[in-house]
């Protein structure tokens, strides 16, 4: 089954300068619930983002006026903790397509590629300037170039390149399946079984 | 022949394809499930139109949102129950072994696969649940997966994996009086910090592991991830065979033999590389208990919490905002600070060993009366065996209630919640906000630092009582 194609983006950004932002705040073990992967949006961040009646805490970033966009921007080891990837589905629900963070946890960054929501990982350096940046100016806009693997703050900031496995790229760039690809090679993963028996 | 590590060995042995510039695609051994990672994984498959590839290699148990009273009843919780009656529709059309909440093998998926026998060495295993690296403790290549990875599985048998680097963490020496293997952990994901082993799988290895128990081993093994490691194991010796052999699924007989050839090949070869290796001495360890909101942030029980300078200039807002929401400030001690709660279970340290030295200690004392403490086991197994031991009737003559299994008050998925502001010493293994409840404020500690506090009703260094 075909995905959605991913190739390049330009938009404004979200920032959380906060380190080591653990699946449990991304979406808490409460709203794990659902047997679909829709909706987790609603409960994104949803500690941070909401006291304990239920009222938006004006604080938190996702309740400002100040920003908006489709890139979230943050601190390093973003994704820590479980492996639920209901974190991912979160995140896309509500309707980020890119996280820029210095680094990400494993687990998190293979269920980001999975669900189509791209993980761009950047320099200390390039992640300081752009909070920096986007502390003075939040309508400054980012663009992600999957071919050519390049980050840029617009319109003559700096800018960056980002690794990415090719064989993900080229799923993202195509709109491949990794399921469509395993069921493709069955005829070997049953020859393997016949080899490897002890 | 090249020399290889035991990662090495499994791994590649387990590989079908190798995608040029790409991941692998990784043959899988044993694959276990568990109620909230399954679901829409099982949606994509019926979206497709395809079954399971191989049924067999797929084991389920409900564990994640189970209540930890009254199992016999059905679930209270009208999400949890559809969750869990899922689970069981989901096997029973596509036979996959399902334990069940009042069936004899229930419980934590990371307690049922090795006192089942089903996990062994040289196993590529994988579940959707990022504990599962506990199964490592066998010398097995066990990590945890994406619920489209889990699809995965049950579509080909097989996930898309990019091989990890190479890690050898090794601890040599004796442990000090009232140190445990939880401590070891903790102590290891203080030093090189909550994402310090990102991108690697790590082996642990030294006199230090080589004189640890089976289970005392899966402790350590199952809190890598909370290092940002893909997984962690310890090469298997006369210490897992002896743990493997009579269980119920088990090789037996001369399979049992030709397995054991197999898994005495397995250990890493005396000259083999690794690409990262860390060396710590098991005297420097002292009991260790967690001050913030990630297990990097721990301490040996008679230190203090940092003070602001000892924190990068960079990390110093998180460090504030974790603190803050602990409760805590910068250079505080932690023993003797207030408690309202203590946690004993999960996959982590909900297994037949730690219950026995919770109630070891705990015989002839008393619970401190300020305190709520929820004993939870890990398994129908390990409740038997409680209940059979007399570690039961030790708890309850000093005051404390043994529940029935499951994750419970880890993640506080089932009513098992900690109250807003309200502190836990909790033998679990992740203190993030909000992990045992909103609001609540975890400490992480081993089963010994939570007897001791169990009974003084404050953090308490267990080596006071020895």
């Amino acid at each position: 089954m075909p995905i959605e194609k991913f190739t390049t983006l330009i938009s404004e950004c979200v920032p959380l300068p906060i380190e080591n932002v653990d699946t449990d705040q991304i979406i808490p073990a409460r709203f794990l619930k659902a047997t679909t992967r829709e909706g987790f949006g609603e409960n994104l961040f949803r500690d941070w983002r909401y006291d304990k009646t239920g009222k938006p805490k004006e604080d938190f970033v996702l309740n400002s006026d100040r920003y908006s966009g489709e890139i979230l921007v943050a601190g390093k080891n973003f994704g820590s903790g479980s492996s639920r990837e209901h974190a991912a589905w979160a995140l896309k629900d509500y309707g980020f397509k890119i996280v820029a963070s210095s680094y990400f946890a494993d687990i998190f960054k293979s269920n980001s590629l999975n669900t189509g929501l791209l993980p761009v990982q950047v320099s200390e350096s390039f992640l300081a300037r752009l909070f920096e940046l986007l502390d003075t100016d939040p309508s400054i806009k980012v663009k992600v170039d999957l071919e050519n693997q390049l980050i840029s703050i617009l319109p003559d900031g700096p800018q960056e390149n980002f690794e990415i496995n090719t064989y993900k790229k080229n799923c993202l760039l195509n709109g491949y399946d990794d399921i469509d690809y395993l069921l493709s090679i069955k005829a070997k993963i049953s020859d393997w079984e016949k080899r490897m028996v002890i | 022949m090249d020399s290889k590590t035991i990662f090495d060995k499994i791994w590649d042995r387990h590989i079908v394809v190798n995608i040029p510039e790409g991941p692998s695609a990784l043959y899988i051994d044993r694959h276990f499930i568990h109620e909230v990672t399954s679901p829409q994984a099982f949606g994509g498959l019926k979206e497709r139109g395809i079954s399971v590839f191989r049924p067999e290699k797929t084991v389920a148990t409900p564990d994640h949102n189970v209540p930890t009273i009254n199992q016999h009843l059905t679930i209270h919780e009208e999400l949890s129950r559809v969750q869990v009656d899922k689970l069981t529709e989901n096997c029973r059309d596509h036979n996959i072994t399902l334990y069940g909440l009042n069936n004899p093998f229930n419980g934590i998926v990371h307690v049922i696969g090795p006192e089942l026998g089903i996990t062994q060495p040289g196993m590529t295993i994988v579940c959707g649940d990022s504990h599962t690296s506990t199964h490592g403790a066998f010398g097995s290549v066990a990590f945890g997966i994406g619920t489209s990875e889990v699809e995965m599985v049950l579509a080909s048998q097989c996930v898309l994996q990019s091989k990890p680097k190479k890690m050898r963490i090794n601890i040599d020496g004796d442990l000090q009086r009232g140190v445990a293997s939880k401590d070891i952990i903790l102590y290891i994901i203080s030093q090189i910090s909550t994402g310090g082993a990102t991108g690697y799988f790590v082996e642990y290895a030294g006199s230090a592991i080589r004189s640890l128990s089976m289970e005392s081993r899966m402790t350590i093994c199952n809190m890598s991830i909370e290092m940002g490691a893909r997984g962690g194991l310890i090469a298997p010796d006369e210490v897992t065979f002896e743990y493997i052999k009579g269980r119920e699924f088990a090789p037996k007989g001369e399979q049992w033999d030709q397995k054991l050839e197999f898994w005495k090949s397995l250990p890493s070869d005396p000259d083999a590389a690794f690409d990262k290796e860390l060396f710590f001495r098991a005297g420097d360890i002292e009991p260790m208990i967690t001050y913030g909101t990630n297990p990097g942030m721990g301490t040996g029980i008679s230190g203090k919490i940092p003070s602001l300078q000892e924190i990068d200039n960079a990390s110093r807002n998180s460090f504030n905002k974790s603190l803050e929401y602990m409760g805590f400030s910068p250079g505080e001690a932690m023993e003797g600070k207030k408690v309202d709660y203590v946690f004993v279970g999960s996959c982590t340290n909900g297994r037949i060993e730690d219950l026995r030295i919770f109630a070891s200690f705990v015989k002839g004392k008393r619970k401190a009366d300020n305190l709520t403490v929820w004993i939870v086991p890990g398994s129908r197994q390990v409740e038997r065996q409680a209940e059979k031991e007399g570690i039961r009737k030790i708890l309850e003559e000093a005051g404390f209630e043994m529940r029935q299994p499951g994750c419970s008050a880890c993640l506080a998925m089932n009513e098992d919640k900690i109250p807003e502001g309200k502190y836990a010493v909790s033998t679990s293994n992740r203190n993030f906000e909000g992990r045992q409840g909103p609001g609540a404020r975890t400490m992480l500690a081993s089963p010994l630092t939570a007897a001791a506090t169990a009974i003084t009703g404050r953090v308490t260094d267990p080596r006071t009582f020895l």
